[in-house]
């Protein structure tokens, strides 16, 4: 880690600026539509000052602040990974002329990027979507092609959100790898700055270039006092001991079937989940035969056809879903990554439209494990 | 015309309806020349007079049967339809027009029209399914026109179809979208009804009506139970669930169970 330097808000923009003249576009947190969504920022005037975010199952509320902290909130309803793993992306145009087809592959929106604002827990999801993406003989090279050119500003976290828990998993709320600078808001009556971390070579060099200046042990005292008040107050709680070997010796337990009663099936879930990576194909054709798209879209085991093989869906009730989305969040990423394929966000908690709990339905399980023997 | 290669001839009929999904094939504009060159349009009132006689290779009936005289008519048009293909809600789900089923038609007939003897009609707007074999349903109130080019498409193809049944949700996130069940309170059909509008109301702010009817597998209970959690009563309920796809069984169940 850097030595701690002070940015001050009043030079907030020039952070913004020193990133714009590099080339960037600065992608952040703006308020849109009720809610705090990352869109292109211009200004520090962009950002949702003096706003946060109530989360509960199924409920999620713009509210106003009492101060002015431009970071004042926790996570919203879009991920990053649309701007990497984008919902809609065409793969290959083809056209025949004379006979003969001529592929084209889609055009990768791989201008550089800046995020600014990436919780604790949104950089290791990001870290899982690197690993899905990227290790492994068979990379996705649009995805790369847009993650190699991104600049990570992330916010450590001084308030936890009330569907947070990234203490249980292990990925938060301090922020510890994977950015190029982090930044600590610290508001009060009296002041108002971010204590500034360089993650990087690229990120030293941009806080070089933009005002700042050394920490006092009790600036950043002030910060680190915030980040650890933040790991307090988790509004949930995800027991984690033994979890793949409890999920997977559970696979018959009734409570599937009792979730499957008031999930929707909707998807949402796995949509606003920042590690959840899955996508299909479609091919169209013109009316005439002369062209055809392939395009890949998001898609999710919450939807029948994408257990559909000849003869129809494996996965044909929603309890067989539910259980395949959170087993594989929880349990088989281990197996298939190495890692839990949850960072403890709480995203799928608010935006699932009737609140289903993640952490709720596996304690559930914990509850009346139905393994014999050994426990 | 002397076209050397023998194109499929499509016929579009009309039923009980307004129209508006016909118009989505007019509307395509820029594709039509294509749909043009790709099929013989071969009966098509409300395009063109000329009518070239069936059978046909592909018939896409609008609209839903309310009449003795349609139910008898639909016969006929199966019989000359090597492949059948019903468009938007009426043809679908009955459409608006199904809310009659819920009530007493002869109480209506008797109210609004100065001379009832002259009306011949049927108790009940029912889809095309119920009478003929149907071979595909494109949902919609009104369809999608890249959807109905899509099906052209696949029709003349020979090949399936892209025609997704999942939820409105899933297009509305792709979209990019603030649920406006989660964010704002506003009552959404959303998770229950099937994708194909581009999750449209949404976009503006608006829960979803329900146009494209229920999506695989809706389990509209649990989204009833949400809905009175955010404050919806019995009688809401019933009329959220009765718009252009009341009488498509799931919804027509769920706003039953609570129209008592
Ligand atoms: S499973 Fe839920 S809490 Fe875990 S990372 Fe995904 S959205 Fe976040
Ligand atoms: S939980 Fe479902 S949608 Fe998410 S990565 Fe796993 S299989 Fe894919
Ligand atoms: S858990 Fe919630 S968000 Fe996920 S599919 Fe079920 S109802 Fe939809
Ligand atoms: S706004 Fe409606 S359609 Fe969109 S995600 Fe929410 S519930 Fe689903």
């Amino acid at each position: 880690m850097s030595t701690p330097a002070i940015l001050d808000r009043k030079d907030f923009d020039s952070l913004l600026g020193a990133l714009r003249d590099r080339g960037h576009e600065v992608i952040g947190p703006r308020v849109r539509d009720g809610a705090i969504v990352y869109d292109t920022v211009d200004t520090a005037a962009d950002l949702p000052e003096g706003w946060t975010d109530e989360h509960e199952g199924g409920h999620y509320r713009l509210k106003p602040r009492t101060d002015k902290a431009l970071f004042g909130y926790v996570v919203g309803p879009t991920s990053w990974k649309k701007f990497l793993f984008p919902p809609q992306q065409t793969v290959f145009r083809a056209t025949r002329v004379d006979g003969q087809l001529r592929f084209e592959p889609g055009v990768v929106d791989d201008h550089p990027r800046a995020f600014l604002g990436v919780r604790s827990c949104e950089l290791h999801a990001l870290a899982i979507q690197d690993k899905v993406f990227m290790a492994g003989p068979y990379a996705d090279t649009t995805y790369q092609q847009r993650r190699e050119s991104v600049f990570i500003i992330a916010v450590n976290c001084v308030e936890a959100g009330a569907t947070c828990f990234c203490v249980s998993m292990d990925t938060g709320p301090a922020v510890g790898a994977g950015h190029d600078l982090a930044l600590t808001e610290v508001i009060n009556a009296r002041e108002h700055y971010f204590l500034v971390e360089a993650g990087s070579n690229r990120g030293a060099e941009l806080l070089a270039a933009v005002p700042h200046r050394g920490a006092t042990e009790q600036e950043i005292n002030a910060a680190r006092g915030g980040v650890a008040q933040a790991a307090e107050s988790m509004g949930r709680k995800l027991e984690t001991e033994d979890i793949r070997a409890l999920l997977l010796g559970n696979l018959d337990h009734p409570h599937w079937d009792e979730v499957a009663d008031r999930c929707l099936s909707c998807a949402n879930c796995t949509l606003v989940c920042p590690t959840c990576f899955c996508s299909s194909v479609e091919d169209s054709t013109s009316l005439d035969g002369g062209e055809a798209e392939h395009t890949r879209h998001w898609d999710s085991c919450f939807n029948q056809d994408f257990s559909y093989i000849a003869g129809g869906s494996v996965r044909a009730s929603t309890a067989s879903r539910y259980r395949q989305w959170l087993t594989h969040k929880l349990a088989t990423w281990y197996d298939q990554f190495d890692s839990s394929g949850c960072v403890g966000c709480g995203s799928c908690i608010t935006w699932c439209p009737v609140g289903i709990d993640i952490t709720a339905e596996v304690a559930a399980i914990r509850a009346s494990d139905q393994r014999r023997g050994d426990r | 015309m002397n076209t050397p290669v023998q194109r499929p001839k499509l016929a579009v009929w009309k039923f009980a309806s307004c129209d508006g999904c016909q118009l989505s094939l007019l509307d395509c504009e820029d594709e039509l020349l294509a749909v043009a060159d790709a099929v013989e349009i071969a009966y098509f009132p409300e395009a063109t007079r000329r009518e070239v006689a069936g059978p046909y290779d592909i018939s896409l009936v609008e609209g839903s049967v309310t009449t003795p005289r349609d139910a008898r008519r639909i016969r006929q048009v199966r019989q000359s339809s090597r492949t059948l293909i019903t468009i938007g809600a009426c043809a679908t789900a009955g459409g608006i027009q199904a809310l009659r089923n819920f009530r007493d038609v002869e109480g209506f007939i008797n109210t609004v029209y100065a001379h009832p003897e002259y009306i011949d009609t049927l108790a009940t707007s029912t889809p095309i399914d119920e009478h003929v074999p149907v071979d595909f349903e494109l949902r919609g109130c009104p369809i999608n026109k890249h959807q109905l080019l899509e099906v052209i498409s696949a029709y003349v193809a020979g090949r399936q179809p892209n025609v997704p049944t999942y939820s409105v949700c899933e297009e509305c996130k792709r979209g990019g979208n603030v649920c406006v069940m989660v964010a704002h309170g506003t009552p959404c059909l959303g998770p229950v009804t099937q994708a194909g509008c581009g999750a449209l109301c949404p976009a503006y702010n608006r829960g979803c009506y329900g146009c494209f009817g229920p999506k695989e597998t809706p389990n509209t209970a649990a989204l009833s139970g949400q809905l009175g959690a955010l404050g919806m009563g019995r009688e809401e309920l019933v009329r959220f669930y009765r718009n252009f796809n009341a009488h498509a069984e799931p919804f027509r169940q769920e706003s039953e169970r609570h129209d008592k």
